[in-house]
């Protein structure tokens, strides 16, 4: 078990330990495991030198509102696929479940074309309007489906009797009980958003307007040589808030991800 | 047939009966079928126009330009007929892509779900300290990719980190990632560690729900232990295999930073995977028509993957019914 464990931790490990050396011994030989004398000032230059504070807040703010916009979406129309019987339920649905088929690739082109004419390509739109309306949306709404599913009718029969409509019966009753169901939609909905890379990549031309998983390969391309230390100080940045999640609130991590499967 | 509305407060008191609203009038169910009709549609409204605008309709122009060649500068699209797919079957590095591509994905299923079964059973045993082995087994997937990515590129080059250690123990590493061969298992190496802690989780949660009477009946009749996991354990667990397999299989299609970052496809399209090439078309050669028909291809594997899936479940799958 322990020799198994190796090759998950070490990496992470290898990161920060690495992210706090002096150039000339980030490839030294012996390999340094443990930074005796750690050097933060990769850590300023990263910032200092590299827009990545506003990176940061460009995947924090996408991240967020993609979440909550998604939250939304996908809790109402999977409150009405599980609960009301309006004509055209049956058909709709697994139509809208084929999104979940197709691959970001598949329709980037078209996609870029569509944002392109908008004038809206090297801003933030694409990257939040499109995975809260389009396929990346889709998942959230089959787990909240599958939930809404199992309420029993009695609850909402009570909501009736007060004389609650459909919207009060999705807000008062449905939608409280559903919190384990939404936060998993949460979670992976936030992962997704935090690890976009292709998107970014085609839609964004200018630096600060990049998200972190691009701005992280920055550090190697605008040189020509490898910034390791600072590079992979960044990429520390980038990885110790959501491990530090993670581990808070790990079981919820665990089955909400395990639920539903992120890409292999 | 009876046209008198009846009065919501007066309906609603009668018993209600599950599933039904309450029973009343046809002139009130109809309404309420109308009312249900139009609450349904509302909800679903944001759903099904992004659907319509962001799915449907680029899923129909992408088979459109596939056939067209558009050119960026200018931005005059013309028909092109079928030039766009014989250009991809003459295309030189077409055998190299198939190649990768194939690999690439068999490689990750058989080691995923070989060594995501294996996490699984030994985390089944309760030994002490399971849960903190079960984190570890877990954190890279919760790690984002790209920085998981670059911190194996910085350990795999020829004077990283790997091959320090290897050298230590008087091995002489090769250049991972610059090898035809080694790249490609680099490559899967990378994306298992990142991804077999999900498909552990699953398997773990599935030998849970294995009956101790049937292990324990099996043990009766003189089974050994392998001969329990192959006839018991094995197939209980059969609807799990098949769902990690579909997710992992679909996963080995979209692997398009760990391309980039690692190997930018080589060497010599060793490790150029189908998306990566689609990448390459569209985006570094800007030529959109060839590059839908790539995508065309992606997505027409993607279906005819699905379809056997669907297959393989009616026959592979154990019910317990």
């Amino acid at each position: 078990m322990v020799l198994l464990a190796i090759p998950f931790v070490f990496p992470t490990w290898w990161m920060i330990t690495s992210s706090l050396l002096p150039e000339n011994e980030v490839l030294g030989y012996p390999p340094k495991l443990l930074p005796l004398h750690p050097q933060w000032s990769n850590y300023r230059t990263a910032f200092a030198h590299y827009p990545l504070a506003h990176q940061y807040l460009n995947s924090l703010y996408i991240a967020v509102l993609v979440t909550a916009g998604t939250m939304v979406v996908a809790s109402l129309s999977g409150y009405a696929f599980a609960r009301i019987p309006f004509r055209g339920n049956k058909v709709l649905f697994p139509l809208i479940l084929s999104g979940l088929l197709i691959p970001t690739e598949v329709t980037i082109i078209p996609l870029f074309k569509m944002v392109d004419r908008l004038g809206l390509t090297n801003t933030h739109w694409p990257l939040i309007v499109i995975p809260v309306l389009g396929a990346p949306s889709v998942l959230g709404t089959f787990v909240m489906r599958q939930f809404f599913l199992a309420v029993p009718d009695e609850l909402e029969d009570a909501g009736r009797m007060d004389g609650l409509n459909r919207f009060g019966l999705y807000f008062r009753v449905a939608l409280p009980l559903a919190r384990p169901a939404l936060a998993s939609v949460a979670i992976f909905t936030f992962l997704n958003s935090w690890n976009m890379y292709l998107e970014p990549l085609v839609y964004e031309t200018d630096k600060r307007n990049y998200t972190l998983p691009v701005a992280l390969t920055q550090y190697t391309d605008a040189y020509g040589t490898h910034l390791w230390n600072v590079q992979l100080a960044a990429s520390v940045t980038t990885v110790v808030p959501v491990l530090a999640v993670f581990v808070a609130a790990q079981r919820h991590f665990v089955e909400g991800l395990a639920q539903t499967g992120l890409k292999g | 047939m009876s046209d008198t509305p009846v009065t919501g407060a007066r309906a609603g008191t009668a018993e209600p009966r599950a599933g039904s609203g309450p029973r009343a009038g046809s002139g009130r169910r109809r309404t309420l079928r109308r009312q249900d009709t139009l609450s349904g549609w509302l909800f679903v409204l944001p759903q099904t126009l992004g659907f319509l605008a962001f799915v449907l309709y680029p899923l129909i122009a992408v088979v459109y330009y596939s056939f067209h060649h558009s050119n960026v500068l200018s931005g005059v699209t013309t028909y092109a007929g079928t030039k766009n797919y014989t250009q991809l079957i003459h295309d030189p590095a077409t055998p190299a892509v198939a190649r990768a591509t194939v690999l690439f994905c068999l490689g990750l299923v058989v080691i995923n779900i070989c060594l995501a079964l294996l996490l699984a059973v030994l985390l089944n045993q309760r030994l002490r300290g399971t849960t903190l082995f079960r984190t570890l087994f877990f954190s890279p997937v919760v790690v984002s990719l790209v920085a998981w990515t670059i911190t194996w590129n910085f350990l795999l080059q020829n004077n990283g980190g790997i091959n320090s250690l290897l050298h230590v123990v008087g091995v002489h590493g090769p250049n991972w990632l610059r090898g035809d061969d080694s790249a490609l298992v680099s490559v899967v190496v990378v994306q298992v560690f990142k991804n077999v802690g999900l498909n552990m989780v699953l398997f773990l949660a599935a030998l849970q729900g294995v009956p101790r009477s049937l292990l324990e009946a099996a043990e009766i009749d003189g089974a050994g232990a392998w001969r329990r996991f192959r006839s018991v354990v094995l197939p209980m667990i059969s609807p799990t295999t098949l769902l990690t397999t579909i997710v992992t299989v679909s996963g080995s299609l979209q692997v398009f930073a760990q391309i980039q970052i690692l190997t930018g496809g080589g060497p010599d399209n060793h490790t150029n995977v189908l998306v990566y090439f689609f990448y390459q078309q569209a985006f570094d050669n800007h030529d959109f028509g060839y590059g839908s028909a790539v995508a065309v291809v992606l997505f027409a594997i993607i279906l005819v993957l699905t379809a056997i899936q669907w297959r393989l479940r009616r026959k592979w799958v154990f019910h317990e019914s």
